[in-house]
């Protein structure tokens, strides 16, 4: 280690940090394997696609700037209804419906972040909850705008790219998914790794040391913020053209809650925590899913007293710390 | 007469009935050391607190290079070049020294802006923030997390944040607390290293440190200025020892000297 | 002739006592070590099943089995709080609201198990039955006993606080722990006391809802918000933060019910939200 220490330049010791490691390859190789390995599940598959680009909207926020938000489900709502009423009153594109959910959801996210981004501890987990909660209760009332309980119907996603046709076996669904997901990946990973993504860093590990240096802290989760809610906003629009349906619990608190468990899962701050939360939050929820509700939950909840007790970084962290002793001896 | 680096004038603050800083009036030449001293609870973190920002004052006035900023938020302070460090560690505990210093810097060059374009293309900014880690003897540890540095090099990262920023006026918050010995070498040399363009005030109880560096002495007792001088007029200042002493010990050493 | 408004005062001031049971050992326990408990409500549902089960499968009286629904979810919490809880007392809050829901989870699941999801029948004694009417206005004997208890309860934990040497070490622990530590207070003991307190309370709450709100396994989950709302507006640490904010939290909730139903939680939430974004701490909060 000090032998190396001495050797790398600065600059290089921060290009390496930045370079495509082997195994994020093999990740993604993988994520192309449902197509050959299992076609019957590629409906499953592109509902994975979709959880994990929502856990990697929250990823941005919670675990890279700290923001600890139980309410994002509401800019994953906003998302999934402005694609769906966009496609219900007409026009049924997927790619330009993809751009004004992220743009409505972005927009709510940037209003509300002037709110929120100024609280910390339990004051902004109460904030984000009601905001939530609240819009949860707005949607339920306009049930003219939404449809309410039974939710919005009528939604037809034309061709993509005016060719691939959206079928049942989900094939079109899947590469959609999945291509949406990777962009947006590459995405984050340029913001991680920038400048930016540096000084979220430092608003993550010491808030208030950050004046000190003179940094605009609010300024800079306002931008993540907006960001993270129109990446939300996109997951959202991608369900609700995939599926054709939106119903009241794309932005209820369990959604919220949820995407929570999927990241810790996985591992908040390490951008790949939430897709590999994601993905196996979801095929064991569909493994429970033919039993009693009572299971699933009795289950989840040791998940999450296990994780919480004995992987505090989520299961990347417990890899990583795993080959960091490997590496060592 | 050329303007001061940083004058306050009768800055006050109370928090309910405890009264923490009253009728506090100081004016920093350029470029002069100053030490500010007193016993604890005198005052000086919060004097310090008052003029970066992190506490708003009842009344007085904060004048840095003649321009009024007692209502400029603290961020906005310190780019206009008045910066702090603080008296207890407050790092990035993960990121490594080199990221920690290259931040800072990118947020004075408004760097820490921009998402589109990778860290390691700032040389610049890297660059930067390597010389002033070498000056600080933490070139070896550069890459290493901080919270791996041993505490004297804590410290030491603790000025080179400061120093990152390019600070006009510099506020030490007691940089030798908590140091070792053996640690501090390094420690008072950067102190010594520091440029002669930067008005430098320093909360010290370490008199060591005092002596050689301050040219001047402000002292605070309970919230106000008791006296100003240099070094020496300050250790012989009777009232300075009976702050320090207590009256009784002051009063002996007047009767030995007429007496 | 009293106005229909009474009526509904009376309801909510009612709810709001219930309230304050199962959130003022929460406000508490957080203003003193700053643990966020979600499972707070679990314990709440265990003594309403606690209560439940007594009398439907032991033919126990009612009021006897209300000391036992405190004992037990004290006992049971105080197991929770000294073999996982502390060990995050340190944590972030993130990992704190994680372990608590899974635990909340863990019992809804549980609970769910033996008991089945519907709601839990309960047999009142016949006195507690009926109600008055006075100037025109039904005041529920259910509801009156629960109000007369709760502002006893209340009177005794203020007393207990301002009048006792324990109450002394708890306003101490709340207002500064590193300092209460040095002064020699066992803030350790005394936090668990507190905490066992706290759940007992919730757990009595718990065996009082089943007659106004009912109880099934989802009631752990479904009154955590309301719990968290008046915990969050009234102010950690604070007894009198939490009697004033369930009081209102209460009133607004039957109150907005019974004029406006269309608005349903709406209202609730835009008050906690607007309240929580002019004060943080809470209205009287001390942190």
């Amino acid at each position: 280690m000090a032998l190396a220490e001495k050797l790398i330049s600065p600059q290089a010791y921060l290009r390496s940090q930045t370079r495509w490691r082997p195994a994020e390859i093999v990740f993604w190789a993988a994520a192309l394997s449902p197509y050959f390995l299992f076609p019957n599940y590629l409906s499953l598959a592109s509902q994975i696609a979709v959880s994990a680009l929502f856990a990697l909207s929250l990823d941005l926020i919670l675990g890279y700037a700290g923001i600890v938000s139980l309410g994002h489900a509401a800019f994953f709502g906003i998302g999934a209804y402005t694609a769906g009423l966009l496609s219900k009153y007409g026009w049924g594109e997927p790619l330009s419906g993809l751009a004004l959910a992220a743009l409505a959801a972005g927009i709510v996210g940037y209003a509300t972040s002037f709110v929120i981004c100024r609280f910390r501890h339990l004051a902004l987990i109460m904030l984000t909850t009601g905001f939530g909660l609240l819009l949860a209760e707005l949607a339920n009332s306009a049930g003219w705008l939404t449809g309410g309980m039974d939710g919005l119907q009528g939604i037809h996603t034309w061709n993509l790219l005016g060719y691939f046709h959206f079928d049942l076996y989900g094939r079109t669904a899947y590469g959609y998914a999945l291509a949406v997901l990777f962009v947006l990946f590459l995405l984050a990973r340029r913001i991680i790794h920038s400048p930016f993504g540096l000084a979220l860093r430092g608003i993550r590990e010491n808030l208030t040391r950050m004046p000190a240096i003179g940094a605009p802290s609010l300024a800079h989760m306002r931008t993540i913020y907006a960001i993270a809610a129109a990446i939300a906003g996109v997951a959202g629009a991608i369900l609700a053209q995939t599926t054709e349906t939106v119903s009241l619990d794309s932005l209820g608190f369990e959604r919220s809650a949820e995407v929570v468990v999927m990241l810790v899962l996985g591992g908040a701050g390490r951008l790949y925590g939430g897709l590999v939360g994601a993905a196996i939050f979801m095929i064991a929820r569909d493994r429970f899913s033919g039993v009693e509700p009572q299971y699933w939950y009795f289950w989840i909840g040791i998940l999450l007293v296990a994780v919480v007790i004995f992987l505090p970084n989520g299961i990347l962290g417990g890899l990583a710390k795993l080959t960091a002793r490997w590496s060592r001896s | 007469m050329s303007v001061p680096a940083l004058a306050t004038r009768g800055l006050a603050k109370k928090f309910g009935s405890l009264v923490v800083a009253s009728d506090i009036e100081i004016v920093l030449p350029k470029g002069v050391r100053y030490a500010l001293i007193g016993p604890n609870g005198a005052g000086k973190t919060t004097l310090i607190n008052l003029i970066t920002g992190m506490l708003r004052p009842d009344a007085g006035q904060i004048l840095l290079d003649d321009a009024d900023i007692t209502v400029l938020p603290p961020d906005q302070r310190v780019r206009r070049g008045l910066v702090r460090t603080y008296q207890i560690n407050s790092l990035f505990p993960y990121l490594t020294a080199l990221e920690s210093v290259t931040l800072a810097i990118c947020e004075r060059s408004r760097a820490a802006r921009t998402w589109w374009r990778q860290l390691p293309a700032y040389r610049h900014e890297i660059d930067e923030a390597y010389e002033i880690l070498v000056a600080l003897t933490l070139a070896p540890v550069c890459n290493r997390p901080t919270r791996e540095l041993a505490y004297g090099q804590q410290r030491l990262l603790e000025i080179a944040l400061a120093l990152a920023t390019r600070p006009k006026v510099l506020l030490l918050d007691e940089p030798a607390a908590g140091v070792p010995r053996e640690e501090s070498k390094e420690l008072f040399a950067a102190i010594a290293g520091l440029s002669q363009d930067i008005t430098v005030l320093f909360i010290e109880h370490d008199m060591e440190l005092v002596f050689r560096f301050a040219s001047r002495v402000i002292v605070m007792v309970g919230g106000r200025v008791l006296v100003e001088g240099t070094p020496h007029e300050i250790a012989t200042d009777p009232r300075v020892r009976a702050v320090y002493l207590g009256k009784a010990t002051a009063r002996t050493v007047r009767e030995q000297r007429h007496g | 002739m009293l106005p229909p408004v009474v009526g509904v005062l009376f309801d909510g001031l009612a709810y709001g006592m219930l309230l304050f049971l199962l959130s003022v050992g929460q406000s508490v326990t957080l203003g003193m070590m700053n643990f966020i408990n979600l499972a707070h409500c679990s314990f709440a549902m265990l003594g309403g099943y606690v209560t439940a089960a007594l009398m439907s499968r032991y033919g126990w009286p009612f009021f006897a089995t209300l000391p036992c629904a405190f004992i037990v979810a004290a006992v049971v919490s105080v197991g929770f709080e000294r073999t996982l809880f502390r060990r995050l007392y340190r944590a972030s809050e993130l990992d704190q609201v994680l372990l608590t829901i899974g635990i909340v989870f863990i019992s809804v699941a549980v609970a769910a198990y033996i008991f089945g999801t519907d709601q839990q029948p309960l047999q009142l004694p016949p006195y507690l039955h009926g109600a008055f009417t006075f100037m025109g206005i039904r005041f529920a004997v259910y509801r009156l006993l629960l109000i007369g208890l709760a502002l006893l309860i209340t009177l005794a934990l203020i007393g207990g606080l301002d009048y006792t040497r324990f109450g002394a070490r708890v306003r101490a622990a709340v207002d500064n722990q590193r300092m209460a530590r040095g002064l020699g207070i066992d803030v350790d003991r005394t936090f668990a006391i507190t905490f066992a307190l706290g759940s007992g309370l919730a757990g009595l709450g718990g065996a009082l809802a089943i007659n106004i709100i009912g109880l099934d396994p989802s009631f752990a989950l479904t009154y955590l918000i309301y719990v968290l709302i008046v915990v969050s507006v009234g102010g950690l640490g604070s007894v009198s933060g939490s009697f004033a904010a369930a009081l209102v939290l209460g009133i607004s909730d039957v109150a907005g019910k019974y004029y406006i139903p269309q608005l349903g939680a709406f209202l609730i939430y835009l008050v906690m939200i607007s309240l929580l974004m002019w004060r943080p701490l809470g209205i009287l909060g001390r942190r």
